[in-house]
């Protein structure tokens, strides 16, 4: 099971899923049997820290929710003016003798294509991972109401398309495992923030995001692109403790500080995407993975196996074309052949409507002259780039980057 | 991403607005209201205000730690800020499609501003 189970919220988040799963399989009506589960987890997270926990978590959380969904069942039926009352449904047995497992089926109903990432994100989150819609919103940093539209328009979305909780036909899945994996990875990268002042406390995306690919990697061990995508996030994560200064500004790779990097997540991640590359079909996530792992394993920056990640990103861009995809691999060109002929690529590559006016390619094209030694002309794509750029940290870093040119060369 | 929609106003969009009648006006409440509305549903809506008359504006100094203001109206300002809407939205073009909804925007009066997030973007 998860690792990530701290106290009482960890027993939550771990139990939100199989709870729901167990609702919805007995009363079906995913809308409804969500939004007593989500009360349920609420009314818990009150009550077990004051009064205890109790011995049969999942069963107390069961009743509850099964008695919430009948009131708000009931509600329902009233509005709707129906006369005759409905005998309420014996609550489902704590116990259920089936070890059927719901959560893979939950994500993929939370990820269903009728709704947009976001939406999906938010209601994956919630279902799935267990948090509150406050949770949520604070996450994303946007108002508590906003997340409850999205989350509540997300779930008309999923009744009005007529899709039930089952596992959906084989010729589906991989488009729908897909859009599950996506999400994780949305979930992961928008917690992957800096943090911006001592104020602000975001509720750990990146922890939720890995314990949730976690758990669908137990439950799907010889899915290669689930066991990539997880690699990804570990040795993605690992760099975490010196990808920030304390002021917040952020470090590159060439300059963070390698030994405060986790090696125990490394380990993981290393066994994990080599084992994995050796006996599944390749996929994105895995290339990513093994292009993460080659910088992990380098000691110093100066030691990174670049002519290895040429190759990753040559595959990679084959068979996952992308403009990010393009202009790193275009960094590695640059690492491996030079300066002028990474400059050469990045010249044709901006041909590609995708890339044209990106600001990412201006911040390349700096790191490039600035690698050739044309400190004038480096210091103008740095600029240009911090001001086309959306995201406060980059902002920060190619000012910074900008700035250092500006300042008198040493003296020869 | 965050889109910031500014609806500014002039002295001809203010004029047009003097001479709407009262069903005209309701009209417009009407026509803002359903707009919310819609974005509400669809989530995206984050905040929406409009703004009191720019000569209940203050501006504020501080010079040598003493906060002053001057009142307005500032005569050297021929448009204002009137309104904002701060959307979620999934795209830029998203955000226009929304801002084209607005009435002041045949009258060039709209603009979007993406706000700066504070994810990095795998950089």
């Amino acid at each position: 099971m998860s690792t990530a189970s701290n106290g009482v919220e960890g027993l939550l988040r771990d139990l939100a899923p199989q709870v729901l799963g167990v609702l919805v399989r007995h009363y079906g009506g995913f809308d409804t049997c969500e939004d007593a589960v989500q009360e349920a987890l609420l009314a818990a997270a009150v009550q077990w820290p004051a009064e205890g926990v109790p011995s049969n978590p999942k069963g107390w959380l069961i009743t509850v929710a099964s008695r919430r969904r009948t009131e708000l069942w009931r509600n329902d039926a009233a509005r709707r003016r129906r006369e005759e009352t409905v005998a309420a449904l014996a609550p489902p047995d704590p116990e259920p003798a089936s070890a059927v497992d719901d959560t893979l089926t939950l994500l993929l109903l939370c990820c269903h294509p009728s709704l947009t990432p976001v939406s999906q994100v938010a209601l994956t989150l919630r279902a799935v991972g267990g948090l509150s819609t406050a949770e949520i919103a604070r996450a994303f940093l946007v108002p508590e109401a906003t997340v409850g539209q999205r989350i509540s328009r997300a779930k008309q979305r999923i009744k009005a398309s007529g899709a039930e909780f089952r596992m959906p036909p084989q010729a589906e899945r991989s488009e729908r495992m897909a859009a599950v994996l996506r999400v994780l990875y949305l979930s992961f990268n928008e917690g992957y923030t800096a943090s911006s002042g001592s104020a602000l406390i975001r509720v750990d995306l990146t922890t939720e995001a890995i314990r949730l690919t976690r758990q669908l990697h137990d439950r799907l061990p010889e899915d290669g692109e689930v066991a990539g995508l997880l690699a990804l996030m570990l040795l993605t994560d690992a760099r975490r403790p010196a990808r920030t200064r304390p002021d917040g500004a952020l470090v590159p790779l060439a300059e963070q500080d390698r030994r405060k990097w986790d090696a125990q997540a490394i380990a993981e991640g290393v066994a994990l995407i080599t084992e994995t590359l050796a006996r599944a079909p390749i996929g994105p996530y895995q290339l990513q993975a093994a292009i993460a792992a080659v910088h992990d394993e380098a000691a110093r920056s100066e030691d990174t196996d670049w002519r290895q990640i040429l190759g990753l990103y040559e595959l990679l861009h084959s068979i996952a074309p992308g403009p990010m995809v393009t202009l790193n691999r275009i960094v590695a060109v640059a690492m491996v052949h030079g300066a002028a002929a990474g400059l050469q690529q990045l010249a044709a590559a901006e041909a590609d409507p995708a890339l044209a006016g990106h600001h990412r390619v201006d911040a390349v094209r700096a790191h490039l002259l600035d690698m050739a030694g044309d400190q004038d002309a480096a210091h103008t794509y740095y600029e240009l780039a911090a001001r086309r750029t959306l995201s406060v940290p980059e902002q920060r870093y190619l000012e910074s980057r900008a700035a250092q040119l500006r300042r008198p060369a040493p003296t020869m | 991403m965050k889109y910031l929609i500014l609806i500014y106003s002039n002295a001809e969009s203010r004029k047009i607005w003097e001479g709407f009648s009262d069903a005209q006006r309701a009209e417009g409440y009407r026509y803002y209201a359903g707009l919310n509305e819609d974005l509400t549903a669809s989530g995206e809506m984050i905040v929406s205000e409009a703004l009191a008359d720019p000569s209940l504006a203050k501006r504020v100094s501080v010079r040598e730690g003493q906060t002053m203001t001057t009142d307005g109206p500032f005569a050297e300002v021929k448009e204002h800020l009137a309104g904002f809407y701060l959307l979620e939205c999934e795209s830029m073009e998203r955000a226009v499609e929304h801002a084209a909804r607005i009435p002041e925007a045949e009258m060039g009066l709209v603009e979007v501003r993406p706000v700066l997030d504070l994810s990095e973007m795998g950089l």
